[in-house]
């Protein structure tokens, strides 16, 4: 925690949990997906379902997914501007089980094809956790820069990447793997006390089994 | 000195034992923490200080209403009778709470807010801070170091109680952006570390008890009017603690009795909409009203 956690962020209204949370759970999606959006499903789950219209959840959500950070004002005309660049967006509400109150699953799809879920809840004061990405049990806050790596389970990898890491003079202070199963995919989630030269995702992209890789830092 | 933001008491101890203010304390660490110089900590501090400028001057357009229609424009009217002379408690109190009703109802209509510590309670610090300034022309330097100040007792807050309505009621967020508030005014007008903690001490036990009951779960009713509460509270307490008039209770005993409070609270009064304002007939017929007949949770 900082003085900026405290006294920030500078963020779009009304509600730092149900705005800037949720711009930054969108945010965070697009991030993953790596191509621009074609269509964007969105399911509010709990507080969420509840109150996203009065809260203004949806534009910040979707401005989110348009990659606009907490404090942009595009967030509040962003519905219109998804529909003006074409993006197909779908807002649902139902239940998630097991699921903080402030939950929402983004699933993608890119224009090149891909596709991506990204479940993130909104812990408070504009602070958000990602849960899971395709399914798959995560846990980070974006709040550190964060590598990323999607990667096919084999042994030696988190030595390769981290060593790269280290040639990068990041010190990590939090590394978190998750799998499917034993050699399927898997998630490394690295976070750093300090920025890194955003060259090391490139060389981390070109290392074998690694399908992608991308450089998280929430504003 | 390393601080650990644990208690209050330790900022006064540093503070005092090095003949410094505890925000110039604050911002040397912080720099350290961060990875980053004095220069460059204080020069995003000051741009947030810029958004609280900006957001109390569109705040004060009479026409904003939120998409609820639940709010705006009063912080316009205020404003009005105060430029005109007709309020009744002078031009500072007057103008301090028509800037903290204008950054929350600029919030509620989306507006670009800082959230102090959160955007409910967003309108507390901005109207002290800049209601001070303007009437005692003082300079922006003093103000925006305050601002570390009040971020150092919010941390320790935030570490010992809490800052969210959902787990602490009213009392955590506009209880604490009161006690910030108060500190950071008792240290711009020269009173010691132990007086800028007692201020905080003062201002949140004015609001222990708290609870967060917002009518239909948005952050409107009644959070705006309870930020104007916040502004004046502070003043109150720095105005007391700047006196010499110390808290009886110490301030880290004050956010450890806050914190049993909230946690003696009943879910239904932290941020829920299920009790007190929410479940008044005329919030949950609001709350029909905005949201639909299934809506109302409160009653």
């Amino acid at each position: 925690m900082n003085v900026f956690d405290i006294v920030g962020p500078v963020m779009i209204g009304p509600s730092s949990s149900h705005t800037a949370g949720a711009a930054r759970i969108g945010k965070t999606a697009a991030l993953l997906l790596g191509e621009p959006v074609a269509k964007a499903d969105i399911l509010f789950h709990g507080s969420f379902a509840k109150t996203y219209k009065g809260h203004g959840t949806d534009k910040a959500i979707v401005g989110g997914i348009l990659k606009y950070d907490p404090w942009d004002p595009g967030i509040r005309t962003s519905l219109e501007t998804a529909q003006i660049q074409g993006i197909c967006v779908n807002i649902h509400t139902g239940t998630i089980e097991n699921a903080h109150p402030n939950t929402a699953l983004v699933t993608l799809t890119g224009s090149g094809g891909a596709t991506i879920s990204v479940q993130g809840a909104s812990i408070g004061g504009g602070n958000i956790i990602i849960t899971k990405i395709n399914d798959m049990e995560v846990y980070f806050t974006g709040q550190n820069t964060t590598l990323i790596v999607m990667h096919q389970d084999v042994p030696g990898i988190i030595a390769q990447v981290t060593n790269l890491v280290a040639a990068g003079n990041a010190n990590i202070c939090n590394f978190r793997l998750n799998r499917q199963e034993k050699g399927g995919i898997a998630i490394m989630t690295i976070e750093m006390d300090s920025d890194v030269d955003p060259s090391l995702v490139s060389e981390i992209r070109l290392l074998p089994h690694v399908y992608n890789t991308i450089l998280l830092k929430l504003g | 000195m390393k601080l650990k933001y644990n208690t209050v008491e330790e900022l006064v101890e540093a503070a005092s034992s090095s003949h410094k203010k505890i925000s110039e304390i604050v911002l040397e660490q912080q720099a350290g923490d961060m990875e980053s110089t004095i220069e460059e900590v204080y020069a995003t501090m000051e741009s947030s200080f810029d958004v609280m400028r900006q957001s109390v001057i569109s705040g004060l357009d009479e026409t904003l209403r939120s998409p609820s229609g639940l709010s705006g424009g009063s912080a316009a009217k205020l404003k009005k009778a105060v430029d005109e002379g007709k309020n009744h408690y002078g031009h500072l109190l007057g103008n301090a709470i028509s800037m903290a009703l204008a950054v929350t109802e600029f919030n509620s209509c989306m507006g670009k807010i800082v959230a102090a510590p959160t955007a409910g309670s967003c309108g507390v610090i901005p109207a002290a801070l800049i209601s001070v300034m303007d009437e005692y022309d003082l300079p922006k330097r003093d103000i925006v170091m305050s601002l570390f100040t009040a971020s150092a007792i919010g941390m320790v807050i935030a570490k010992c109680a809490s800052i969210a309505g959902a787990e602490g009621g009213c009392q955590a967020e506009v209880g604490s952006a009161s006690a910030m508030a108060a500190a950071a005014l008792t240290e711009i007008f020269d009173g010691t570390p132990q007086m800028v903690s007692d201020s905080c001490a003062i201002a949140l036990k004015n609001t222990m008890g708290l609870v967060c009951d917002p009518v239909a779960g948005l952050v409107e009713v009644p959070c705006i009017k309870r930020n104007a509460m916040g502004v004046a509270n502070a003043f109150t307490a720095s105005e007391l603690a700047c006196a010499g008039i110390k808290s009886v209770i110490p301030a880290d005993e004050v956010i450890l009795a806050m914190r049993q409070v909230g946690q003696l609270m009943s879910t239904s009064l932290k941020e829920t909409a299920e009790g007190g304002l929410a479940a008044t007939p005329t919030g949950c017929r609001l709350c029909r009203q905005i949201f639909g007949p299934e809506a109302c949770s409160g009653e």
